[in-house]
């Protein structure tokens, strides 16, 4: 497969998903995902993979976790109102170290909101949306091919990590049709030996082996606290402790490695733009129109948008004031604030189910130019 | 590998279960290792799948691969292990509340898709390790710590429920009578798509103490007033309406009503 054509970013998706290995796919139907459950519904019988319609996102998910521990890399796609009901599930798949994949392409929220427009309203619920202290890896793309290539390393990230990883689109990339070139990329598999009765980290080795249902290990798979053998321990302080530190930091702990971003033009810049997915582009397209005006605007595009490496945006932006460009209210810009001082930190917010447009980016990074004085 | 005896089946390393003294919870797991000692199956070809509640820690002293699942999710992961690999008998266990409040969609989905799965109810009509709340077994009338002066909804036939939405084998036993459930748990194992068995069973400590009752007089209550479905569609319809038939009640022999 190394081919160029002219696709769906949704299709994008499946297409990586099954290049990854993706041999089930469990949804329920919802705008603006559902073209990613039809490419897999199409495809998945052909490549000896299983599709399940579930009766809802809840059991979507829960059947992909299942799936998942029987042996088969996993997805499901959905959007905001499904996201907020795996919520559940996803913190189950993080107590399990479960491999699985949830993309999520976003429509213009609160509720039911508006089901055809975009929005990147659902950033922090990714992030923080089940309950209990954990982390997870979310990523996200501005282009159809770089949505096929990011669902490859969700899978991969998946598999190393044994962790639910988010692939955060919008409505916009999800529907948007452009070239795309599909081009091999490696994959990992899972790792599903040695059978040697840890099966749940913290283990000495890092990421414990995860022998898939019938293999004969004879696991104990829950989602209460439990030892690195799957036993329940839930009274244990030191058990719970440990485990709950395991979880986050297996995943804190690479986030050198995780944290996969572009930069145009930040050395010299004395403002620098931050976007993500569809707002990047409206952002690349007002920066490179401001540097051919001649103002030193440069734009940093965060691809892996949690978690966030703190050690590479001190390095990249340095000291440079920063305008967060999103379709939201400001959720990325929360969480730079938190890293780098909110004093530095404005943000271009757009709301109101339309993607934004570079005029009234550049108009922002003028105003911000002008305000430095 | 078949097991050659039950105390293969016998998860050592987590023992012992934690279940109340009188509970039924342990006799449905012994009925549960025997069935699956007596119909060949390999042990670690089974996969047991486990919601939230008291029946939920039933699969984590059971020496087969077990998944221990959030509250009321147990048929959706069972789902996506059976649809993968139909090589695996794969046995969802679950109480009332479990498995007909917040998993109900998912119980009636299962039935109507006819997944190969076979789910096991442990109905104790009582949410008991939460302290005693009204499940949607629970009879009108009884009072609990969420319906102080009594339930005034009614309840969920459990077995009419999953047979119309299309479970090809269904039935109903009681941890009373330990050698017929078995049978019963035998007979669903074989069942090639959706079985279902609802286990009548006491909890002594969320129901027999408020009501009074000890966990012999629970037994021996529940006994009385459960009749083999042959026996039950003799009575007179009055005495029908005060018993609780057992058996099998699709799918076996003997078809026809038992509401």
């Amino acid at each position: 497969m190394d081919e160029r054509v002219l696709i769906q970013g949704n299709e994008a998706v499946a297409r990586g998903a099954i290049h990854a290995g993706c041999r089930f796919f469990a949804g329920y139907p919802i705008t603006p995902s559902s073209e990613i459950m039809h490419c897999m519904a199409r495809t998945l019988p052909e490549v000896g993979g299983v599709f399940f319609q579930a009766e809802d996102e809840i059991a979507a998910l829960a059947a992909c976790v299942g799936a998942s521990w029987a042996g088969f890399k996993s997805m499901t796609a959905t959007s905001g109102p499904g996201f907020s009901l795996m919520q559940e599930e996803i913190g189950y798949a993080v107590m399990t170290e479960t491999p699985v994949v949830i993309v999520d392409v976003g429509r213009a929220g609160p509720s039911t909101g508006q089901a055809t427009k975009p929005a990147q309203g659902d950033y922090l619920q990714a992030r923080f949306g089940s309950h209990g202290d954990y982390e997870l890896v979310v990523l996200s793309a501005w282009s159809v091919e770089e949505a096929y290539r990011e669902t490859v390393r969700a899978f991969n990230i998946a598999e190393e990590l044994r962790c639910p990883v988010v692939l955060l689109l919008d409505e916009a990339v999800g529907h948007l049709r452009e070239d795309a070139a599909l081009v091999p990329l490696p994959v990992t598999e899972r790792r599903k030996g040695p059978l040697g009765g840890r099966y749940f980290g913290p283990t000495p080795e890092g990421v414990a082996p995860m022998p898939p249902f019938g293999s004969g290990a004879r696991l104990h798979v829950t989602g209460s606290t439990h030892d690195p053998t799957g036993r329940r321990m839930t009274q244990d302080p030191r058990v719970q402790g440990e485990l709950v530190a395991w979880l986050s930091e297996k995943v804190l702990g690479r986030r050198e490695e995780l944290f996969r971003y572009e930069a145009w033009d930040v050395d010299d810049a004395e403002l620098v733009l931050v976007s993500w997915g569809i707002s990047a582009r409206a952002a690349r397209a007002a920066q490179l129109q401001l540097r051919q005006q001649g103002y030193p605007v440069g734009l940093f595009r965060p691809i892996t948008l949690w978690p966030l490496a703190p050690a590479v945006l001190t390095e990249v932006l340095g000291d440079r004031e920063v305008l967060v460009v999103e379709m939201n209210r400001g959720q990325l810009a929360h969480e730079l604030s938190a890293m780098l001082g909110p004093e530095r930190i404005r943000t271009l917010t757009v709301t109101d189910g339309r993607v934004i447009s570079p005029g009234r980016v550049a108009e922002a990074a003028l105003a911000a130019l002008e305000g430095r004085g | 590998m078949r097991a050659k005896g039950w105390r293969e089946l016998i998860r050592e390393d987590f023992w012992p279960p934690p279940f109340c003294p009188g509970c039924g919870h342990g006799i449905l797991m012994g009925a549960i290792m025997r069935a699956i000692v007596q119909t060949g199956l390999d042990p670690s070809r089974v996969a047991l799948v486990a919601g939230i509640g008291c029946a939920g820690w039933i699969p984590t002293y059971i020496a087969c691969d077990t998944l221990h699942t959030p509250h009321g999710r147990a048929i959706p992961h069972a789902a996506g292990i059976a649809l993968t690999r139909p090589d695996l008998r794969v046995i969802v266990i679950g109480g009332d509340g479990d498995l007909s409040s917040i998993g109900g969609n998912h119980l009636i989905h299962a039935a109507r898709r006819d997944l190969p799965l076979t789910v096991l109810c442990a109905n104790n009509a009582i949410y008991g390790m939460t302290g005693g709340q009204t499940s949607p077994t629970t009879p009108p009338g009884e009072r609990t710590a969420t319906a102080p002066r009594g339930v005034g909804e009614r309840p969920f036939d459990l077995c009419a429920l999953v047979a119309g939405a299309g479970a090809g084998f269904v039935a109903r036993g009681t941890v009373v009578r330990p050698q017929a459930l078995e049978g019963l748990l035998g007979k669903a194992l074989g069942h090639p798509g959706f079985s279902f068995v609802e286990v009548l069973t006491p909890c002594p400590t969320q129901v027999g103490r408020r009501k009074g009752l000890s966990p012999v007089d629970h037994l021996r209550t529940l006994g009385e007033r459960t009749v083999p479905l042959a026996r039950w569609r003799t009575l007179p319809s009055e005495e029908r309406a005060a018993r609780i038939p057992v058996g099998i009640l699709r799918g076996g022999d003997e078809e026809g009503s038992w509401t």
